[in-house]
């Protein structure tokens, strides 16, 4: 075998035996703990893990997303330590331990240019269902409204549907030419950047790029939504297997206490307490 | 009905293809430009050593995602390759062409088309829960792996199938063993389409997100071994496309995986041309 | 093996060596192969034995031509799992993309393997390449934003068939190009040359003998970046819209059944995981066709 051929092999085998050995000498660690779940929690999960490891630098705080069904498997298998869910668990998902973590509004948002500012919950409830079809219906422009969703089965979107589309009875489907997408961000993109949409996104996502409307004419603040007058509000939960010990009641601890809670309320969302 | 000269058909199949040159790099040079024109703005030295910060603001940089996106990529060829590319050997070369062959290329060709987020199912599926390994590199590289193994095996053998029979024949009758016509005559001969098929995977792998989220997290954290979980590259640029209002940000983030792509690309290409040149003398 | 004791020294040892690797060789391809095969046998198993439970509950028929779908309806509806709108998707955004991808696409293969000039394609394979390994998610995202403010000048809400079709051309297109471009160069010079000694004028020589010797490989490249057409998620969701009505027009929303798996997974559970499952077996089945189909249109009498 030819000395330099076997070497141009060596190089890549050395360096990668390298990595591995290096990427060991991490940090010296009491414990870790992982979070998975939905990916309206996460953000919110990042900036609290952040915040709890800069107090306590001896613990990893690992946060995933892949959406609350994936974050109820995952905890209740024991891949994870707690799962993160943005609905209301269903009768035959498994029983898991609920901690509330925060209540967030949800806003129905359009391009800020739009000249509507407010509707009622009637008037969204007809747009959204596809009976009013046209924006000069509700004093827009004469265009046809391009209505945006989540997927089906998002926490967002059943919490919409369950206090928007379903009562009063008879309940009414989302028309079924709304565009869907998979994340609020991309609601929210969607929503910026066609001067004839309308969409719904939580609160912690409502940026300049967007136009909260308000609703029977109630504004879209994380205040009106604390106090009840802001009429779409749902659950945000932490979910853990059995009561939770160690580090990870902890961490969650951390995340119900006043500090925390002030990072919840920071990020548009509404505190516990 | 008249008929086109074949100097005529000439002239216009030489325009035409001439064209199908220029969409291609027009297509490109769009791509390109607004990746990089648009991302090079926020690409600077803070942010390639400072980790993303959470939330929804899209401050930070991109260290963690760097590391994390090297260890993910360099695992996945290196269980994807051998295993790939021994396979393709073996079926091209040492099995009989029989039925149970031929089913497993078309069984080979069939999984190539199916959805990573189904292949992203079946990591969390198994290596995830089943075999414990939790949400983590090793997670996502053997998902990965198995993503990329009918490609990688369809496109290698391929190559060695159009390898010419006279090849073989020749080594054979010069005395060498199965085992040296493959490796000294076949595989350098085969190259150029087997690195095709490198490189294709190469560019799968660091593109998927999807399948990603559901075996290896997306936790920003600076990995530590193996077993962490992480965030890789188009990962990352999907987040900040999606959640964040940093486009600038997400495109200089594409502008590091192209980067990272052509030095994948351009070693490739290198360790190849080196491969060959021992193999065949120089030839 | 030769008497050992008249040979020099050193040669047997080389001799024995070669033996065992030529042996041991055999066995380690063999241990890969198996252990791929094993594997793609494994996933194929998950997901069949995942998607059984909808199949059962739904029906086949009721799923396969059902044109409603939707799985979490609000109030008492029961749920629908009718992907009809789905497969019509995949269909209309693949053919879109490979009516446009393929053209192109060995045009361009034969550009750089025989007509440019050196140093044209000097700069041009790499670029290929470079554009094969370029992610989808890029590719989905210049296509949100430029694409799609593009076609919504011209109506619509801009998320579109067009605009997923258009997208997803680009994508395949590096595939087709490179795969085809290899087979070409792969087609031994006498063929060219004998063609060209018969009087025949490059483009004759280039049609009716270069590009039959090459249609195996070009026929490879075509299905692969099918392949990908039929399998791409993210970008799709990206760009294409999503809705759940039938198109009725290239700029109406459409929603193939890839993107159609990775845009609920997140949050199914249940039948309706096991219903995204059974949309994954359809996709199988329709990429066993498109190769069969593929199979008898390309590879008619093409192996020398």
């Amino acid at each position: 075998m030819k000395a330099s051929r076997k070497w141009a092999f060596l190089i890549p085998v050395v360096l990668l035996v390298i990595g591995v050995l290096l990427a060991g000498c991490g940090k010296e660690l009491s414990g870790t703990v992982t979070v998975a779940g939905s990916t309206t929690v996460q953000p919110l999960a990042e900036l609290l893990a952040d915040d709890y490891m800069q107090k306590h630098s001896d613990v990893q705080v690992t946060i995933g997303g892949g959406g609350t069904s994936v974050g109820i498997t995952s905890v209740n298998n024991g891949t994870v330590d707690i799962g993160s869910a943005s609905r209301d668990l269903k009768s035959d998902e498994p029983q898991l331990v609920k901690h509330l973590l925060a209540k967030d509004g949800i806003a129905i948002i359009v391009k800020p240019g739009n000249p509507v500012s407010g509707l009622t919950k009637a008037q969204v409830r007809d747009i959204f269902g596809g009976v009013i079809k046209n924006w000069k219906d509700v004093g827009g422009p004469d265009h046809a409204i391009n209505v945006v969703v989540r997927e089906s089965g998002s926490g967002t979107r059943t919490a919409f549907e369950e206090m928007v589309m379903a009562k009063p009875e008879p309940a009414v489907a989302i028309v079924n030419t709304a565009l869907e997408q998979n994340s609020n961000g991309g609601v929210k993109q969607v929503v910026g950047g066609d001067s004839y949409a309308i969409g719904f996104i939580s609160f912690g996502y409502i940026d300049n790029t967007v136009k909260a409307l308000s609703i029977d004419g109630v504004e879209a603040t994380a205040v009106n939504a604390k106090s009840g007058t802001y009429p779409i509000v749902r659950p945000l939960y932490f979910l853990t297997k059995e009561a939770p010990t160690g580090l990870m009641k902890e961490f969650i601890d951390f995340c119900l206490s006043d500090e925390g809670q002030a990072v919840v309320v920071d990020e548009g969302y509404v505190s516990i307490s | 009905m008249p008929r086109i000269s074949p100097r005529v058909t000439q002239r216009l199949a030489l325009a035409g293809i001439w064209g199908t040159g220029l969409v291609t790099l027009l297509i490109l040079a769009v791509i390109i430009t607004y990746v990089l024109v648009k991302g090079v703005g926020d690409l600077d030295w803070s942010f390639l050593t400072t980790p993303p910060r959470g939330g929804t603001s899209g401050e930070g940089g991109i260290s963690t995602v760097i590391v994390c996106t090297i260890y993910l990529i360099g695992l996945t060829m290196a269980i994807s390759v051998p295993f790939g590319l021994g396979a393709a050997i073996y079926l091209s070369e040492y099995a009989p062409d029989n039925r149970m062959t031929r089913l497993i290329r078309y069984g080979t060709e069939v999984l190539a088309g199916v959805p990573s987020i189904v292949f992203g199912l079946f990591g969390f599926a198994l290596f995830v829960t089943a075999l414990s390994f939790r949400f983590s590199i090793l997670s996502g590289s053997l998902t990965l792996a198995c993503l990329l193994l009918p490609t990688m095996i369809r496109t290698s053998e391929e190559a060695l199938r159009a390898v010419p029979r006279a090849h073989r024949e020749a080594a054979l009758a010069l005395g060498a063993t199965k085992w040296q016509t493959v490796w000294r005559v076949l595989l350098p001969a085969a190259l150029p389409g087997i690195v095709t098929a490198i490189i294709l995977s190469i560019g799968r792998a660091v593109g998927e997100t999807a399948c990603l989220f559901v075996t290896m997290g997306s936790t920003t954290a600076m990995p530590t071994s193996l077993f962490s979980g992480g965030r890789s590259l188009s990962m990352h640029l999907l987040y900040l496309v999606m959640d964040t209002n940093a486009i600038g940000k997400a495109l200089a983030t594409g502008v590091v995986l192209v980067i990272t792509i052509i030095t994948i690309n351009a070693i490739t290409n290198w360790l190849s041309q080196r491969f060959r040149a021992r193999m065949t003398g120089g030839a | 093996m030769p008497q050992a004791g008249r040979l020099p020294s050193g040669l047997l040892e080389s001799m024995k060596a070669r033996y065992l690797i030529d042996r041991s060789s055999r066995g380690v391809l063999l241990i890969c192969a198996t252990v791929s095969v094993v594997i793609l046998l494994a996933i194929a198993v998950f997901i069949l034995q995942r998607s059984l439970p909808a199949l059962g509950e739904i029906g086949l028929l009721d799923f396969l031509l059902g044109t409603k779908w939707d799985p979490n309806p609000v109030g008492d509806t029961p749920p629908s799992y009718g992907i009809l709108v789905m497969i019509v998707g995949t269909v209309l955004v693949t053919l879109g993309a490979l009516v446009i991808a393929i053209p192109l696409g060995v045009g361009c293969a034969v550009l750089l393997a025989d007509i440019a000039p050196h140093r044209f394609r000097q700069i041009l394979r790499p670029a290929v390449e470079l554009l094969v390994g370029i992610p989808s998610v890029v590719y989905g995202l210049v296509g949100l934003v430029l694409i799609v403010p593009l076609v919504r000048q011209i109506g619509g809400p801009g998320l579109s068939l067009a605009a997923g079709i258009i997208v997803l051309a680009a994508m395949i297109l590096p595939t087709v190009i490179s795969i085809s471009e290899d087979s070409i160069r792969a087609v031994p010079r006498i063929y060219r040359e004998g063609a060209l000694a018969l009087g025949a004028t490059s483009w004759q020589t280039m049609w009716r003998v270069v590009l039959p010797a090459a249609r195996s490989g070009i026929a490879a490249s075509i299905v692969l970046g099918m392949g990908r057409a039929v399998g791409e998620a993210m970008a799709m969701v990206l760009v294409i819209g999503m809705a759940k009505a039938m198109p009725n027009s290239l700029l109406d929303p459409a929603r193939p059944m890839a993107p159609g798996i990775a845009l609920e997974t997140g949050y199914a559970g249940g039948i309706h995981l096991s219903a995204l499952f059974a949309i994954g077996v359809v996709l199988f089945l329709f990429i066993v066709t498109i190769n069969s189909i593929a199979i008898v249109v390309f590879k008619r009498g093409a192996r020398a």
